[in-house]
């Protein structure tokens, strides 16, 4: 070998003495692995995140039980049973009875559809004014932008507690009042946040290159923003529903929220709040599911984070 | 040469700025005054350091930002005065080859809609056809019609970038700015996406705008040379002619400062360090851009600015010393 080797030294160097050794370009170009969609991707990671995926179980089991729970029930919400109140669980209550002998497993699931329905019509409300805001603000920018940001500061520069109770006591209580209340100061923080992050995307070269091809600036928000804003938008959803939860809770708790005979977590813990000396189960089970769901919302929006995010791709 | 002086002219850059506004009394000068023209069919490099304004160069040839001074002409015309039908016909002809590869594919599209949304855009094919296209598009780039699927994140930094080649090829324009291309991939696969860059070039008679900050790379794909400083353009002239003659000294540094991979010629070069910072490109006196660090400057360079002058046939330089 090694005298072919100084043998060959003075001669040309050419094309057919190499071969290609190992993988061949077809080969290289070739992957491996499944294709899967965003949303697949996704649904898997969610899967295998075990507390994300518990989050996810306990809140379908609430909302099957919210929808289903008082229809096969033998008891009214509202039925009064002067011969059973304060009672604890037993089979023919399986919460008990409150001061005036209603049956509270019925109440928690009547209870569950208000909490959990303004927890998520309020959220999304908030979601989508603050979304298409945030969008037009960050891809305009300018003064449209510049004032929107101000106004933003200064709704969050109120406390929004003062606001919600404000405009509670004006309009008094009910559901819709609730809802008006919380998207009022609601739509500035996902507005804030759309806003940051259309900013980040339209510098993006692939933005640039929709703009170069003369894409118009409609499809391009259509096209190549709004599909990278899902996973943030539906993550922030995600963890701005306790948050309305827990708000609709206080304030039915303070007496601002949904009046009585009508029931919903907070107004139900404001009712065993009262008994707490006699028959505390009343207080404890409204508290418990609020602890509940609120957890179960608040592991699913983590899990949910760390789905959409594509740095974590790929690493399961 | 000459032959390339008579060429029609395809695009030109008159009086050329773009300034951002940083603060109230603050302005980033990030393209100051530049003049340069591109004939039909050649390949004109564009280098400088990072931050010289090379790449907002591009971009505002390419309209993504409207210039505080100056025009383009395409074909003799003022890109920024083009009405709609224009504007449309100017997007097909001139197209941008992205610096990050990993930046420049939406990730939430498949390969197929990404080099298809052009074709779409400018009707050049019809719904049926469309694959087809695609395919032999993407055929052209050393890809096959197994990857149409796909999406972005499962290619490799070589793979996305030859799928941004094939987007910009895919409306057939004739003129190109490469905002370094091959910049952020592997050098094992520089070669690869230059070579296919000069091969569509002779296929397609393309015109490319090379924006590159590698030397060697620029010497190797370009027919002309600007060397860009600080936003003003320093030196201009055909490849040959400045790398082998060059006479502004900050292209002198910048040539010398080429890694050479033969250890006998590095012993015997004599490299050119050159001292002193880079100067700020905001709000920046009237002076030579390159007074700071200079050898030569002396009281002429630190009072006025050199205009860029014709030294010899085709060779312009701004320097006073020259």
């Amino acid at each position: 070998m090694a005298t072919n080797k100084i043998e060959s030294q003075d001669k040309a160097i050419t094309a057919d003495l190499f071969r290609t050794v190992g993988k061949s370009i077809e080969e290289m170009e070739a992957i491996s692995r499944p294709s899967l969609t965003f949303w697949q991707e996704a649904w898997l990671r969610i899967r295998k995140d075990k507390a994300a995926f518990i989050g996810l179980i306990i809140l379908i089991i609430y909302t099957i039980l919210a929808i289903f729970a008082p229809m096969f029930s033998s008891y009214e919400f509202d039925q009064q049973d002067a011969y059973a109140m304060r009672q604890t669980f037993s089979a023919e209550h399986w919460f008990g009875t409150d001061s005036l002998g209603r049956d509270l497993w019925v109440r928690i699931w009547v209870g569950a559809r208000v909490s959990l329905s303004i927890g998520f019509i309020a959220a999304f409300i908030n979601s989508v004014i603050g979304t298409i805001l945030g969008g037009f603000s960050g891809y305009i920018g300018g003064k449209f932008d510049m004032i929107l940001m101000r106004i933003i500061d200064i709704i969050y520069g109120i406390p929004a507690l003062i606001v919600n109770i404000l405009v509670m006591v004006v309009l008094g209580p009910g559901i819709k009042s609730l809802i008006i209340a919380m998207v009022i100061t609601g739509w500035a923080g996902s507005c804030r946040f759309t806003r940051g992050e259309v900013y980040r995307l339209k510098e993006q070269e692939f933005v640039l290159a929709s703009r170069v091809l003369g894409e118009s600036t409609f499809m391009i928000i259509v096209r190549e923003i709004i599909p990278n804003l899902m996973g943030l938008i539906i993550t922030n959803l995600a963890m701005a529903i306790p948050a309305a939860i827990f708000r609709e809770a206080f304030l039915s708790y303070i007496g601002l929220g949904i009046a009585p005979p009508n029931a919903s977590w907070g107004v139900l813990a404001k009712e065993g709040a009262a008994m707490i000396r006699l028959c505390p189960h009343m207080l404890y089970v409204p508290a418990f599911f609020i602890c509940t769901t609120v957890l179960a919302f608040n592991l699913l929006s983590n899990g949910l984070r760390d789905a959409f995010d594509p740095r974590m791709r790929g690493t399961d | 040469m000459n032959n390339q002086t008579s060429r029609e002219v395809l695009l030109e850059v008159k009086d050329l700025s773009q300034y951002f506004r940083i603060s109230r009394d603050k302005v980033l000068k990030a393209v100051d005054h530049v003049n340069f023209k591109i004939h039909r069919g050649e390949t004109v490099g564009l280098v400088g350091e990072s931050g010289c304004g090379k790449s907002t160069t591009g971009r505002t040839i390419l309209k993504l930002y409207t210039p505080n001074t100056g025009n383009v002409y395409y074909r003799g015309k003022d890109v920024f005065t083009f009405t709609a039908d224009e504007d449309m016909q100017y997007r097909k002809q001139a197209q941008m080859i992205f610096q990050n590869p990993h930046s420049s594919l939406n990730p939430r599209m498949t390969v197929k809609d990404i080099v298809g949304a052009g074709m779409k855009i400018h009707n050049l094919a019809k719904s049926k056809e469309l694959d087809g296209r695609i395919e032999a598009l993407l055929r052209k780039v050393g890809l096959n019609k197994d990857h149409m699927s796909r999406f972005p994140q499962e290619f490799s930094g070589g793979q996305k970038q030859r799928i941004g080649i094939a987007r910009a090829l895919s409306v057939v324009p004739e003129f190109i700015v490469c905002d370094e291309p091959i910049s952020a991939l592997d050098v094992s696969i520089q070669a690869q996406v230059l070579n296919m860059l000069k091969k569509s070039q002779q296929d397609l008679g393309l015109t490319y705008l090379f924006i590159a900050h590698d030397l060697s790379v620029v010497k190797y794909i370009s027919d002309r040379v600007i060397v860009m400083y600080l936003g003003t353009i320093v030196e201009e002239a055909v490849s040959e002619d400045l790398y082998r003659n060059p006479l502004h000294p900050y292209t002198q540094v910048l040539l010398s400062s080429i890694p050479i991979a033969d250890p006998e010629q590095v012993r015997r070069k004599k490299r050119r360090i050159v001292s002193g910072e880079v100067a700020s490109p905001i709000t920046p006196p009237a002076i030579c851009r390159f007074v700071s660090r200079c050898p030569l400057a002396d009281q002429v360079c630190r009072e006025q600015m050199p205009p860029l002058r014709e030294v010899e046939p085709g060779h312009n330089v701004a320097c006073f010393k020259v």
